[in-house]
């Protein structure tokens, strides 16, 4: 591909967006790409795509370049080494009584004991690979449900489209939280799969959304039509022209629903309604919640698991913008 | 605007639909007798236990054809009757949810408000100024980035324990009585505080970047460009991008209100806030069905009206959902 | 003269450094005169016109002068620029489609707009806006209207009667008819002639690349590629009789009506403009030019070779030296 730069060098196109959204009158598509794929919490989703493919030369010139993208993955890969090697550097089960209960943090306990006598950097640790296990299980769920209907929506339009659509809403408004607590009440020994899956079910209706916008947008561009011209089967079409253009927005929006995912486990965690007796960063906060250590200052029970869990999203966070001004020039900062 | 409302429309029936059925449904689905369950905590003697059993039995239904069980629990929605509670008896359980409701409302209402205007106001301006956005953009990552229930025990840690501002538990003070006199709601405020600022600054974060870059776009766009063009003050051109962005907040808003339900249930049950939250937790935890089923499917009636009133305002804002897109062209 | 450009040039600043877009530019608008500023896609047209009006944060002035009746035009200047726009210098933008912000009726963007020029007689001015929008046979109520609401034809009629409201010196239109259909093409051409005829606008400069909506409304047409110009004449010059062997071919390549190409090949010109980060030296078409010799190699200057009529072409100058 020639790098000859017209007149005025291309912006990201909008049109198609815009247009489609006059289509499905305004309401439903808008939000689209801007209500996040990070459940719950409204904030950006990964800017739309360009329509040049960037060179993969130039993702490792300007992805080691990206501040952000370098400070992000740093820090998480500092975080899942932690969840790796954590458990070897444990000295004791996390749920074995170890030592004088309310104990402050120590050369012995890390993180100081809990009210029983457990030790909290053996808990930490443990509950640190919880959190990475459901924070995976939920986003691949999510994400190969929602992208599936969400690209059988945007690629066949049509009634298909208007069914999804209404399944894709309905969902959304469902509280999932509250959901749990229902179902929670009934089935009283629950996996870690069964938390992860769960997460996946309900946070699917992200990834369908912005998967539909940018199947959309991709698919009325011009090079599809060429393709198309050409002869080519859809398959191939689908293969070759679309989805490398969709796999970094795909990858970015993978990366959102990690983390919500992450979030949305310590949330139900914390409720007691996670998997049944297992320990993890949002059930050692219910612990301490339910044993007074706010009362006795027990600091060190809380606030490591709830620290690390905002490092680990934030990290997730920041290196996601990061990746996303590596894949589109236009949000670099000049 | 009759196409927008109209799709809007089926969606919402759609919702309560299913809402309704899932909520008829788990029940009688999930492994396990749920009126044994229901029973047992209570050390019943034989005789009293079958008659309870066979009470309950006939409030639920099991009697009957699934198809009749069905048929039955609308007719009882729509009739308002949603059964006895089992864990706060003889209540009614549409009285325990009203009971609960205006504390739940005095938390969502303001926070959700004030964090989508104070956050799209400072998204909005650290659009424009660096140095804002210098701070706000990592403030509003780390805030996004943090679980309900940490902050809902920092939160508390910090203003109740530490430095002893507000207290952190209950609705008001355990020794007062309810009377409306100032003391009685200034313990009301003392204890409302704390969550509904948990509640505010979870929220705050994401509304706040999501606005930075929307208006940053907006401010970029081809219609920015041509005010630009022409001359127009910094000022006007601003205005337009902030009500341009406006737009993709607000259906932003409708999307994440399921979510700040379960934030809002996180953050009762830290702060023992007797709102809907702590109820439904408690009637799971007591394994009382009957009121679990019927917040359950309030809340959703609750988060489907509260849809709908932001579609109203959507329409109200965006002159093309008002105008509808056809045979406008000439 | 109305508008002067002298050796204007424009870059673009990118991580590889600065490309330049318009290089060493001059030419001279007289007073009602509509240019028509043709050329391939790449070729600056449009990256010179809007350096006339709005320079943006990726485009840099530099080098040259822009006079607009004997004052300098600070374009570099956003801020000393400002209340020129729109009141001296006007622009159609090539995305007029999407130029009229969609949250506002047409009425109160341009309220707005005349705030922002602080003007004080508005209601004058909206009563001329009436009559225009009149003039070209739309209705009034146009101005109550949101601009999704009207069709691409009005949309771009529109942002004209909007873009000359205060009567700018100099228009500068941006493929004004590109998206749109031949009789609306028409409409909005006639349009433009009309503006000029009745002094709405002084001098207008029409950026396309469509030579035969210039055919129909240019008096005088300027040829550019890969930044530079390469011929300026009137237009029954540029169209009958070209000097430059790029509006040569250019010219040439235009399907003629009637003729059925099945007994004629359409000709285009082969090869492909230079890229801005790999320009030739010398001439820039010498590499796709038939003419090309020795000389070429050297930057031909941008001349007079008869009255009213340069060119920048060695071959040209030295064929009109010799007569």
């Amino acid at each position: 591909m020639s790098e000859s730069v017209s007149d005025t060098p291309p912006l990201p196109e909008t049109s198609q967006t815009e247009a489609e959204l006059a289509e499905t009158g305004a309401g439903f598509a808008t939000a689209v790409e801007h209500a996040a794929p990070f459940v719950g919490r409204p904030a950006a989703a990964p800017a739309n795509v360009v329509g040049r493919r960037p060179r993969r030369g130039d993702f490792v010139y300007y992805g080691l370049r990206n501040k952000k993208l370098v400070v992000g993955v740093s820090l998480e890969i500092l975080f899942i080494a932690l969840a790796l090697i954590g458990p070897f550097l444990a000295k004791y089960p996390p749920n074995a009584l170890v030592g004088p209960g309310l104990s402050h943090p120590n050369h012995t306990f890390w993180l100081g004991t809990t009210n029983l006598g457990q030790d909290v950097f053996s808990q930490v640790v443990s509950g640190l690979r919880m959190s990475y296990l459901v924070g995976l299980l939920g986003a691949v769920c999510a994400s190969i449900v929602g992208m599936a209907l969400g690209f059988i929506a945007g690629w066949r339009g049509g009634i298909i489209d208007e069914i999804i659509q209404l399944f894709t809403n309905v969902l959304v408004m469902l509280p999932a939280l509250v959901l749990l607590i229902v179902v929670g009440a009934y089935l009283q020994n629950r996996t870690i799969f069964f938390e992860g899956v769960f997460i996946g079910l309900t946070t699917w209706p992200w990834v369908a959304r912005a998967v539909r916008a940018q199947t959309f947008s991709l698919r009325s561009r011009e090079f599809v039509d060429m393709a198309k011209l050409s002869g080519k089967r859809p398959l191939s079409i689908i293969a070759k022209e679309i989805a490398p253009n969709m796999a970094s927005y795909l990858f970015l929006v993978i990366i959102l629903l990690f983390g919500s995912s992450m979030l949305l486990a310590a949330s139900y965690d914390f409720l007691g309604i996670g998997p049944t007796n297992l320990v993890s960063l949002g059930s050692m906060m219910n612990n301490a919640n339910q044993n007074a250590a706010l009362f006795f200052h027990l600091w060190w029970w809380f606030i490591p698991p709830g620290v690390l869990l905002t490092g680990m999203v934030a990290a997730l966070l920041v290196a996601n913008v990061g990746l996303d001004e590596v894949f589109n020039p236009k949000l670099r900062e000049q | 605007m009759r196409r927008f409302l109209s799709r809007k429309l089926i969606t919402y029936v759609v919702a309560f639909f299913i809402g309704v059925t899932m909520d008829w449904g788990i029940p009688r689905l999930m492994p396990g007798d749920p009126i044994q369950s229901m029973l047992s905590k209570f050390s019943l003697q034989s005789a009293s236990y079958t008659a309870q059993y066979n009470a309950f039995a006939a409030e639920f239904g099991t009697n009957l054809p699934l198809w009749q069980q069905y048929v039955n629990y609308w007719k009882g929605l729509f009739t308002g009757n949603l059964g006895l509670s089992v864990w706060a008896p003889p209540a009614h359980v549409t009285t325990l949810i009203f009971q609960a409701l205006p504390y739940t409302l005095a938390l969502l209402i303001p926070a959700i408000t004030l964090s989508y205007i104070v956050g799209n106001r400072l998204g909005a301006a650290a659009a424009r100024r660096q140095w804002l956005d210098n701070s706000v953009l990592p403030l509003g990552y780390i805030l996004q980035a943090v679980p309900y229930p940490f902050l809902a025990l920092l939160v508390p840690y910090l203003f109740g324990i530490v430095w002893k501002i507000f207290p952190i538990s209950h609705a008001y003070n355990p020794g007062l009585l309810p009377a409306w006199n100032w003391t009685f709601v200034a313990s009301l405020l003392d204890h409302w505080f704390l969550p509904f600022l948990t509640l505010f600054l979870v929220s705050l974060g994401g509304w706040a970047i999501g606005m930075r870059n929307l208006v940053i776009y907006e401010l970029e766009n081809d219609s920015s460009r041509y005010m630009r063009a022409l001359g127009a003050n910094e000022g006007v051109v601003r205005r337009y991008a902030y009500r341009n962005a406006s737009l993709p907040q607000l259906s932003g808003l409708a999307l994440a209100l399921g979510v700040v339900v379960g934030g809002n249930v996180v953050t009762e049950i830290a702060f023992q806030y007797p709102g809907l939250g702590t109820l439904i937790f408690n009637a799971a935890a007591n394994n009382d069905y009957f009121l679990l089923q019927g917040i359950f499917i309030f809340i959703v009636i609750g988060v489907l009206v509260a849809n709908f009133v932001i579609d109203l305002v959507y329409i109200t804002v965006d002159p093309r959902t008002r105008l509808s897109m056809q045979g406008s062209t000439a | 003269m109305s508008v002067s450009v002298e050796n204007l040039s424009v870059a673009y600043r990118s991580r590889r450094g600065d490309l330049t877009a318009v290089d060493n530019v001059s030419f001279t608008l007289a007073d009602g005169e509509i240019m028509g500023l043709a050329g391939e896609s790449g070729s600056g047209k449009s990256t010179l016109g809007n350096a006339l009006i709005y320079l943006d944060q990726r485009m840099k002035q530099t080098g040259g002068k822009v006079r607009l009746d004997g004052n300098e035009l600070p374009i570099a200047n956003t801020k000393a620029m400002k209340h020129l726009r729109m009141a001296e210098v006007s622009l159609v933008p090539q995305y007029a489609m999407s130029a009229l912000t969609p949250t506002r009726k047409i009425g109160t963007l341009t309220d707005d707009l005349l705030k922002s020029h602080k003007v004080r007689n508005r209601d004058e001015v909206f009563a001329e806006m009436k009559r225009r929008i009149a003039l070209i046979g739309l209705k009034e109520n146009v101005l109550d209207k949101y601009s999704f609401e009207l069709s691409g034809g009005m949309r771009q009629r529109v942002t004209i009667i909007l873009s000359t409201l205060l009567n700018p010196s100099l228009l500068i239109a941006d493929e004004v008819t590109s998206a749109l259909d031949v009789s609306t093409q028409r409409a909005v051409g006639e349009m433009l002639l009309e503006f000029r005829d009745r002094g709405y606008i002084k001098s207008a400069i029409a950026i396309t690349h469509d030579l035969s909506i210039l055919a129909q409304i240019a008096d005088t047409i300027t040829i550019m590629y890969a930044g530079r110009l390469a011929e300026k004449a009137k237009t029954e010059t540029i169209i009958g009789d070209p000097l430059h062997p790029y509006t040569q071919a250019l010219i040439a390549s235009l399907p003629d009506v009637g003729v059925r190409h099945d007994t004629t090949t359409l000709v285009g010109i082969p090869g492909r403009p230079p890229s801005l980060t790999n320009m030739p030296t010398g001439c820039r078409f010498r590499e796709r030019c038939p003419f090309a010799f020795a000389k070429c190699v050297e930057t031909p200057p941008f001349v007079e070779v008869k009255p009213g009529h340069q060119v920048a072409c060695w071959k040209v100058s030295q064929e009109e030296a010799n007569k």
